[in-house]
């Protein structure tokens, strides 16, 4: 008999015999009944509207038809609340049960119904539950809390169940232990800021006597709390993981893992000569190892995590390599894991056996893969110097074989090639270029460009490349369109006689046709460049280029150990820290991993310190990763550079911030050869001595950009300046996890009429951060930086520096959402950073800001009605005199002042630094804590921005 | 904790939903149906996948996805074992995992999901504890329940639930003790052309069948254990025991049970047990090509080699083939360019042969892959690695019990890689 016949019945007065037949006086017939319904409500029909009959069957001493019934129960009582009440006596008299089956059975289902009212009487017996005598009961008890407290938080703080929780976690019996551990840690998600979970040495005595005798998914649990303790020195954590280390051989994968993390966490403590850590060392190879020959899904989150452990730890599976090797069967998803750790663990030793495998790779059939294939091979090459010859030889050979993605992706790879070995591999070129036509993609396009542009000297018809590449300039993506510009300035640079018509063409092109800010810039840059200093162009164009690092996709430091704190987890899953994406992560706290700190004073010698450092990888600072290597040949043309020489203190930094991006950023990378670049040099044809034809063919929009930013210089007047400008509190605007460990913080503010970016920048990272550079996106106001940013010492780690950064208002002006919002890009050693802030309009507000009455008069009546806005400031006590000081203070001028009917009226004028006049009424009632202020304005948009700086202002 | 599970057949019907906290939607599969129509082969379908919402953390296992929703930062893998559990727990009490038997205890199938977890947590996922909660259906039960109104579910509360040995339960009574150990062995490999390991390792398991009344202590002790470097143990096993002195000491759960997995990875320890001779060549012009494989055997220590199949998935292009097998007989699918050839017994006397042409498609070239022949093998009464038990002993009842022990090897992935040849005329 099987319960398909409960399925049978589709008639439509199924849900009325289903009735008889549960009111019926044969148990068994009842029994029968409760099936059927209960096998209808799994397939996901509606029986809800039997719920008064089943419940009727719950007074019963069967204990099948008992548990049918709270399936049933379970199911609906959140549709029928009124109903379930009806239930609830029951199973009050139930956790009085003999029988602890039946008690723990009660207490366990009544936690399942979600609906209020019953909650309120499942407190009662949950206490009693939480003490019972017996174990079964206490442990059922125990997860109920963390039902409970998923339903309604609040009650169950109000009952003391936590506390009732956590002192289970020294319960007798391991069972109710681990199920304690786990309702915490269920709860401590939610409460990220509590102290539920609080760890002492006793505790964790506890949990590690427990974690011997609990079951493998009360091991999970507790191995996972016990990586949130931190160990007060390294004997502690020694026999931390001493005990755990048996969990290694535990069949189940998941206890595996989580202990793992356990001892990579704690291992962080050791002293590396100690023994025992080269002991553990080898120890943790193992098991890894065999959870690669599990299910093929545990195979893939065992990858994603040893992906992590090779990076922090290579030494562990080094000697391992032959594990990661693809079988024809894998699934994809396990494939493309393991051909990211063969090239992690990819060295001189092995490198043979890696790429005889990554050819054999490279002729598969999932596309995806043999891209992925082809790939491993080049970062093999960038990789292992010795292995660059073989490896380029491997490319060259599947380049033959015309398979269009294998040819793209190979020429992708090649051109990193040329990027770490320079001048080694040209005698390639010339296969490359056969293949040409069959690039598709930009980003093989956009390579061999560079590959055509860098090597142009060599080939013979290289400008016949670059022409056909330029016949479709518009139809190709930015890449491709930036990289052939590039390319063809640099063979114009090479071979001047042949190719000045190509160069005008593709400048003109760049420049005149094109609606892309990034083209455009780069466009005029070079034509300025090749039209002022040709010599100094080529210093530019064709500067040597620094290194590519050998690993391009390692994770950053911070995150890394974040990352390792979190081994098992969905994080180590995805590689992001929890905080950025689990669903309502209520403030997840980052966790890092522990210092080391020793429980002795030999631990602490400094050869020890020297070890540590020299297993870290380091980042040598002239290495830059190769995903920038597309645009490396420009070097920082498009950041502010680094004051390294200390330019002159803006005295006149005003006048030169317009310029900042032509002038100064050209300034240092030409050197002492090039002249300071006057306003007028985008204006005047004075093309450089070299570039003879040039000038006639300059198209007069040229001027036109670089002249109106330069020629519209702004004098933002010396008039005096009341004290107490409103400065708003800093603010944290890029955190450090999103920055690679670069935090910065700010606030605006207006100082003796000078605006000033404040900034505070704080390295969380554990590499020194040097070569800082600020560059603002065009905005509403045109602020732009009025100088460099001026770090001048090299930011250690957890070092902090308060910068300030004066700004001008001449910079390019785009109209931005909301109008007071900046785009602010910074830069590094390390990347480029960008993020964006609002600042206060009123540091825009001028000093010189005060009209005339009569002008005031005429322009309030000449601005038409449908310009003015009102708006409400509520809560502020000021009396109107001490309001107009304080906005005063802001260089918001009270003009005239007139009280009628006890009411007090406020007109103010404001002037922005791009000459717009704000006029302001503001209405002051004695006694009424509520302002009223109406603002006019020819450009109303700017409005709602004032009327924020009024609230501010008043309010601080 | 786990939120939700959904049992899907290969066509995407979702044909049983549990929900152990708030009910989730079956839309939340949507996401899960996407991935699986984008994959090539249901196998293929990411393990883990990111909704707006939730996380899918799903397995593919006897043709069935098993999917669970989870909301909050659960260990993946934690989810990952308890759905092969789930997997593993349909498969005991009904005789295997598939849709129809699912559909066919619809009812008891939920009551056991439900006894395995509570609230997301791990409840009773221990068979032996299963069992005794809720019987597993035979058909003399079901009669005896229909006759005399009795049920499946227990209604005593287990010892086994909190004693210190979970996994076993007391007052356990056997007219006939008896205690079986399966020692199976598994070699993955890959062979290139010319015959050289480019990798092998082989994945052993001890499986236990122990039917011992009372509580007996068993000890198990091998002649070689240095060869077990890297093993995974049941919980019963006392590690300490084993760290000291290289036996497996531990109360055996009653019933069937896997004691220990291990794997040899050493080398020169991997004996390969068979070679494959093969070249599949085409000619440069026109549109035939040969295949030529011959399989032998190797190293064996002595036993013959059976169960001998050889697998490959022909290049795509090939449009006929017509070959001749001197032992066994082989079946070629069209469709999928999958050849089987099933040899059987090895016989060093008279090696195996398959041999013949293959057409291509007409204007096709000659194909780029290279394909790499699965071989699958079996070979009685060996354990490859040459791991052997010395005795077992049992302590703690006075009882004798019969025992025994079986070794098995099998070829687990084991492939040979071929290189397709080009030939200019035929020799």
């Amino acid at each position: 008999m099987t319960d398909s016949k409960y399925f049978t019945t589709t008639k439509k007065g199924e849900i009325f015999e289903l009735k008889a037949e549960l009111n019926s006086d044969k148990k068994e017939k009842k029994k029968e009944a409760v099936k059927k319904v209960i096998a209808s409500m799994t397939v996901g029909k509606d029986v809800s509207a039997l719920f008064p009959d089943v419940v009727n069957c719950m007074q019963t001493d069967n204990l099948e038809l008992k548990k049918l019934v709270y399936l049933y129960l379970m199911n609906y009582a959140k549709s029928q609340p009124d109903m379930a009440i009806m239930a609830v006596n029951t199973f009050v008299k139930d956790c009085e049960d003999a029988n602890p089956l039946i008690r723990a059975l009660a207490v366990r289902t009544m936690g399942c119904i979600r609906v209020d009212k019953i909650t309120e009487y499942l407190c009662e017996p949950l206490r009693k539950c939480l003490k019972d005598e017996d174990p079964y009961v206490r442990k059922t008890a125990a997860v109920c809390v963390a039902k409970l407290h998923d339903i309604n938080a609040q009650l169950v703080e109000d009952q003391g169940f936590l506390d009732t929780l956590k002192d289970l976690i020294s319960d007798s019996n391991p069972m109710v232990v681990a199920n304690a551990v786990a309702a915490l840690s269920e709860i401590a998600e939610s409460h990220p800021n509590s102290n539920l979970l609080d760890l002492n040495p006793q505790s964790i005595n506890k949990l590690l006597t427990a974690l011997n005798e609990c079951t493998e998914w009360g091991q999970i649990f507790i191995l996972d709390c016990l990586a949130n303790y931190t160990p007060r020195d390294d004997r502690e954590s020694q026999s931390i993981c001493e005990r755990v280390t048996p969990r290694l051989s535990h069949a189940n994968s998941a206890v595996v893992l989580s202990a793992v993390k356990v001892l990579m966490k704690f291992m962080e403590m050791l002293p590396k000569d100690l023994d025992y850590y080269s002991t553990l060392l080898k120890k943790l190879a193992p098991p890894l190892v065999t959870l690669l020959s599990a299910e093929p899904e545990l195979q893939y989150v065992a990858l994603r995590n040893i992906n992590l452990i090779v990076q922090k730890r290579p030494e562990i599976l080094k000697h391992e390599m032959k594990v990661f090797f693809v079988k024809y069967n894998d699934p994809i998803y396990v494939k493309l894991e393991k051909l990211d750790i063969m090239i992690r663990l990819a060295s001189q030793a092995n490198i043979a056996q890696v790429l005889a495998e990554l050819k054999e790779y490279a002729t598969e059939v999932d596309v995806d893969f043999v891209r992925k294939a082809v790939r491993a091979i080049g970062r093999c090459a960038i990789k292992v110097e010795q292995s660059a010859e073989r490896c380029v030889s491997t490319l060259l050979d599947l380049i033959q074989t015309k398979v269009n993605y294998v040819v793209q992706e190979a020429i992708v790879v090649i051109k990193d090639i040329f990027r770490k070995y320079p001048n080694k591999y040209e005698s390639v070129i010339a296969t490359l270029c056969e293949n040409l036509d069959s690039l598709d993609e930009p980003e093989a396009r956009a390579a061999m460009i560079w590959i055509v542009g860098e090597y142009a000297e060599r080939i013979d018809n290289a400008d016949e490349l670059l022409e056909s590449f330029l016949e479709g300039f518009h139809d190709e993506s930015t890449q491709v369109q930036l990289q052939l510009l590039t390319a063809i300035v640099k063979l114009f640079l090479k071979k001047p006689t042949e190719t000045q018509e190509l160069v005008q063409q593709v400048l003109s092109l760049a420049t005149q046709d094109s609606d892309n800010p990034d083209l455009r810039d780069r466009g005029y840059i070079y034509w300025r460049l090749l039209s002022t200093d040709p010599v100094a162009a080529k210093e530019v164009v064709l500067a040597e280029k620094p290194l590519i690092s050998e690993e391009t996709d390692l994770i950053e430091p911070t995150l890394l150990e974040e990352l390792i704190c979190h081994i098992g987890t969905l994080a180590s899953v995805y590689h992001k820290p929890p905080s950025a994406f689990v669903e309502g992560s209520r403030g997840v706290m980052h966790k890092r991993l522990p210092a080391r700190t020793g429980s002795g004073e030999s631990t602490e010698s400094p050869d020890v310190g020297t070890a540590a450092g020299g297993s870290a990888p380091e980042a040598a600072p002239s290495i830059i990763p190769s995903q920038g290597d597309l645009l490396g040949d420009l070097l920082n043309l498009d950041m502010a550079p680094p004051t390294t020489s200390g330019p002159p203190p803006p005295t006149t930094g005003m006048q030169m911030g317009g310029m900042d991006l032509l002038g100064g950023g050209l300034d240092s990378l030409m050197g002492d050869e090039s002249e300071p670049l006057g306003g007028d040099i985008g204006g005047s044809p004075a093309m450089g001595a070299g570039f003879g034809a040039a000038p006639a063919v300059m198209p007069a929009s040229l001027n036109a950009p670089v002249g109106g930013g330069l020629g519209d210089l702004f004098d933002l007047g010396g008039v005096g300046m009341p004290m107490g400008a409103y400065i708003p509190p800093k603010i944290v605007w890029l955190p450090a996890m999103k920055a690679k460990g670069l935090e910065i913080s700010g606030t605006f503010a207006r100082r003796a009429g000078v605006i000033q970016m404040e900034l505070i920048l704080t390295n969380k990272a554990m590499s020194v951060m040097t070569d800082f550079a600020i560059q603002f996106n065009r905005n509403s106001f045109g602020l732009a930086p009025a100088g460099p940013l001026q770090v001048l010492t090299p930011l250690g780690p957890n070092q902090t520096i308060e910068v300030s950064l004066p700004l001008s208002t001449v910079g390019p002006v785009m109209k931005m959402d909301p109008l007071n919002n900046l785009q602010v890009a910074v830069k590094n050693n390390i990347d480029v950073f960008y993020f964006s802030c609002q600042y206060p309009i009123s540091m825009l507000f001028v000093e010189d800001g005060k009209m005339e009455r009569q002008v005031f008069l005429a322009t309030w009546k000449d601005i038409p009605n449908d310009n003015e806005s009102q708006f409400q400031i509520k809560d502020c006590h000021l009396n109107s005199d001490a309001a107009s000081s304080k906005l005063q203070g802001s260089n918001i001028f009270t003009i005239a002042k007139r009280t009628v009917e006890g009411q007090d009226m406020l007109y103010m004028s404001i002037k922005l630094s791009n000459g717009i006049w704000v006029l302001a009424e503001l209405r002051v009632q004695a006694g009424n804590p509520n302002y009223t202020i109406s603002l006019k304005c020819r450009a109303p948009e700017v409005s709602q921005c004032v009327f924020q700086c009024y609230e501010a202002v008043l309010k601080n | 904790m786990i939120n939700s599970l959904f049992l899907i057949n290969p066509s995407g019907e979702m044909f049983l939903e549990k929900h152990w906290k708030s009910v989730v939607s079956r839309s939340v599969c949507d996401y899960f149906l996407e991935a699986k129509e984008k994959a090539l082969e249901p196998e293929d379908v990411p393990p883990v996948i990111h909704t707006p919402h939730h996380y899918l953390i799903s397995i593919y296992r006897d043709k069935l996805f098993f999917l669970s929703v989870i909301q909050t930062e659960v260990p993946p893998l934690f989810v990952i074992e308890f759905l092969h559990r789930v997997a593993e727990m349909i498969q005991d009490y009904f005789g295997e995992c598939s849709e129809t038997v699912v559909k066919d205890h619809m009812v008891m199938v939920y009551e056991l999901l439900e006894e395995m977890l509570d609230n997301g947590f791990p409840l009773a996922t221990e068979s032996n504890v299963l069992k005794e909660m809720i019987r597993p259906p035979t058909i003399l039960r079901s009669v005896v329940n229909t006759l005399t109104g009795t049920s499946n579910v227990g209604d005593t509360l287990l010892t086994g639930q909190l004693s210190t040995i979970p996994w076993r339960r007391a007052g356990v009574r056997y007219t006939n003790n008896e205690a079986y150990f399966d020692v199976v062995e598994e070699i993955d490999a890959i062979l290139d052309q010319s015959g050289t390991t480019v990798f092998a390792e082989i994945q052993g398991v001890v499986e236990a069948c122990v039917k011992l009344s009372g509580m007996p202590d068993l000890t198990l002790s091998f002649m070689n254990p240095r060869l077990l470097d890297d093993v995974s143990f049941h919980p019963c096993v006392r590690y300490k025991l084993w760290e000291s002195e290289r036996v497996l000491s531990f109360i055996p759960p009653d019933g069937n049970f896997t004691l220990m997995t291990y794997h040899v990875n050493a080398q020169n320890l991997v004996a390969i047990p068979v070679y494959v001779k093969q070249s599949i060549s085409f000619f440069e012009c026109g549109s035939d090509g040969r295949l030529d494989v011959t399989v032998g055997p190797k190293q064996t220590m002595g036993k013959t080699v059976e169960g001998v199949m050889v697998t490959v998935h022909l290049p795509k292009t090939i449009l006929s083939i017509n070959l001749t097998a001197t032992q066994g007989s082989y079946t070629y699918d069209n469709g999928t360019k999958l050849l089987v050839w099933d040899i059987g017994k090895l016989n060093p006397q008279k090696l195996p042969n398959l041999r013949g042409s293959l057409s291509l498609q007409a204007g096709a070239p000659k194909p780029e892959e290279n394909p790499s022949l699965n071989i699958d093998l079996k070979i009685q009464q060996l354990a490859i690695s040459g791991l052997k038990v010395n005795r077992l002993d049992m302590f703690g009842e006075k009882y004798k019990p019969f025992k025994g022990v079986k070794y098995i090897t099998k070829a687990g992935k084991f492939q040979v890689l071929t290189i397709t040849a080009s030939i200019n005329k035929y020799t």
